[in-house]
Formats: structure tokens, sequence, C-alpha cells
């Protein structure tokens, strides 16, 4: 059973306070860029390099702002690195409290399930491209549903309410023609 | 080291709470998305209000670091990546955040969702070039209104404190007046899981 709105809401708004007030707004999809970086940089040698003040890239997207993402890459022992990790763990952590989910769901959601059958690979290739079109579109935009949707729009932030507009103007109707049963 | 302990303890605490509300469970999402049970829907803007209200609260009063604020830049790349992500986010049932989560704790589709996730970030890492020279990620950092101390420009000449505050207490109006579902007939189902 989930969180009854009320709880939940507070709850979560709580834990955005927190880090607002303590570090910084809540922010996850340029740690996708950042652990691409870390992969990169061992696959390809000097991907990220060291200057007099800092890092730097062959690629412009890490080079960016004074090489702040070529710096994170490089550090990977930094705030918001770490903060997914925890994410991770938390969600995992609290996942097994609540006896786990059960293996026809870790397989396939019962919503796929309800609407195309026992049908994994399509599922899964569906949120292969799924991701592909996320992170593609959250790096675009500068950030993703939490750091521009929710840690944006909690700071009046114009941003976010763009993001929120695009993002709720493509989803919700391509859920409606993907999931026509309820499940 | 601070910073590392902050981390893991808010890391830890957020997603302990994504996967409390349904967030990182694609059978919500999609409930959701399409309309029929808008339960997540009323956590997500509460939390949005709530937040909203003690971080402009605690700015007047001075007990909040106006600093700590992090504004992005409105560009018209903002609206594009956003309609793309909505589009994604409706297919897989996951964004970045839940879909890490969900992964972590054992949804198998969700691996699949951050192997193409990393790929698309290397994707646009590569073309992001395009895009920057297009113009497309040309704009301003923009509140609402003029929040006192934190260095933006903003939309209307008023205190963005006090708006900060109308907007969170907004949000929390909205959550409590939405309805359970707004298509299909009768109750709104919750997920079994």
């Amino acid at each position: 059973m989930v969180l009854n709105w009320k709880t939940g809401g507070v709850v979560l708004g709580l834990v955005f306070f927190l880090a607002v007030l303590l570090v910084k707004p809540i922010g996850v999809s340029t740690q996708f860029v950042i652990l691409d970086a870390i992969i990169g940089n061992v696959a390809v040698p000097d991907l990220i390099t060291q200057t007099d003040d800092g890092y730097t890239s062959s690629n412009a997207y890490l080079a960016k702002s004074d090489g702040k993402y070529a710096a994170n890459a490089a550090n990977p022992l930094n705030y918001s690195f770490v903060f997914v990790l925890a994410m991770a763990v938390g969600a995992f952590l609290s996942a097994m409290a609540r006896g786990g989910i059960g293996a026809d769901e870790r397989k396939l959601p019962a919503i796929w399930y309800a609407n195309y059958g026992d049908t994994p690979v399509k599922r899964y290739t569906v949120a292969f491209i799924g991701g592909f079109v996320v992170l593609y579109g959250a790096r675009l935009a500068g950030g993703c549903t939490s750091g521009h949707m929710m840690s944006g729009m909690m700071q009046t932030a114009v941003s976010g309410y763009i993001f929120a507009a695009g993002a709720f103007a493509a989803a919700v109707p391509v859920a409606i023609m993907m999931y026509k049963q309820e499940g | 080291m601070t910073s590392i302990i902050l981390a893991v303890v808010i890391g830890a605490a957020f997603g302990a709470v994504l996967d409390r509300i349904g967030a990182t469970n694609p059978n919500w999402i999609g409930k959701m998305l399409t309309l029929t049970n808008l339960h997540l829907m009323k956590t997500i803007l509460l939390a949005i209000g709530t937040a909203s209200v003690l971080m402009f609260g605690g700015q007047m009063l001075g007990l909040v670091d106006v600093g700590h604020m992090s504004v992005k830049t409105a560009y018209a790349g903002v609206f594009i990546g956003g309609l793309m992500l909505g589009a994604g986010w409706a297919a897989a049932g996951y964004c970045p955040g839940t879909g890490v989560c969900a992964a972590a704790s054992g949804r198998k589709d969700a691996l699949f969702f951050i192997a193409g996730g990393l790929l698309g970030a290397a994707a646009y890492m590569v073309t992001y070039p395009a895009w920057d020279a297009a113009g497309l990620l040309d704009g301003s950092k923009l509140t609402l209104g003029a929040v006192p101390g934190a260095g933006y420009d903003s939309l209307l000449s008023i205190s963005g404190d006090l708006l900060g505050i109308v907007m969170g207490l907004a949000f929390v109006a909205i959550a409590i007046a939405l309805p359970e579902r707004l298509r299909g007939g009768g109750e709104a189902v919750a997920p079994a899981e």
C-alpha cells in the first residue's frame, strides 16, 4: 500500500525542503551524464583532462561551464553523485521493508500485462527506448522531473513551469494511447 | 565530508519516499498519466506546495539561506526537452530518478530504462553543439516574482517571497480539489502492487 496522499505529499515536500535548506535543490538526470563520462573516460583516454585550475574535456558538453561536469566525473565522490547512489539504496531498503516487489511485478508491471500480455521482450524494448528519449529530453531541457518540475516549481522558476507544461502535454496523450486498459 | 553525509541521508530519504508514494511503480505512473487515478498527482502537488511554503516562509524569516536557491535557465529547449521526457515517461513509466529507484528495488524493465537513459544522455553529449549553435539553449534565469537576495531576474515586479507562498498554497489547494479520477467511470482503482 502506498502512503495516503496527504501524508506522502507532506513527507515528500519535507525532503525537498530539507534539501534546499541544508544543501541545494534535488536533481537527478545530470548524474546519467556523469556516469557516462566516468565510463567514457575509461574507454576513451583523455576524454577528461586536468588543467591548471580544474578540469576540461574534449567533449563540448562536459567542458561547458568551466568544466563543471568534467570535474564531477573526475571526482565521483561529490554530493550530487552520492545523492543518486543513496537514493537507490533508500528505495531498495524501503521496498524490502514493505515485503519486496513480487516476482510477477519485477518481470512485468501489471499495467503492461493488462494491455500487452506476457511480452517481456516488447516491454524491455519500450523501456529502453523510453529511457533514451527521457534522458535525451532531460539533458536538452537541463533537468528532469525532480530538478525542473518539483525543485523548479517550488522555487517559482519560470523554467519549471515551461518544463512541466511540455512534459504533461506529451505524457498524457501518449499514456492514453498506449495504456487503454486500466490494469 | 559533511556534504557526503548529507548526500547519503537526504538521498536515502528521497529514494525511500519515492518508493512509499508509488512514484517508482509504473502502474501508478500509468494511472496518473491516463488520468484514471490521480492519487500520485495529488501527492506531488501537495509536496511542491509544502516545500514552497516552507522555503519561502523560511527565507522571509531569515531561517533559510536564499543562496541555496538554484533556478535553472528558461529557454526553448526546456519545452522541447519537456515534450520528449513526457513521451518517454508515459511509455516507460519511469523518469530518471524513479527509474534508478525501481531498478534498485528489483524491477527488470527499469534496468533497460537506465541502459537506454545512459545511451540517450551520451547521444545528447555528442549532439549538444548543434542545439547550442541553433540558439535553442539561450535564455535567462527567471523567477515569477522578485526574490530578495536571490539575484535572479523576475517576470513580475512583485515580492517573490510572498508570491512563492501564494503559489505554494495554490498547489496545496489544487492537490485538495483535484478529483481521484478525470477519465472513465466509477471509483478510481489502486494498483494491486
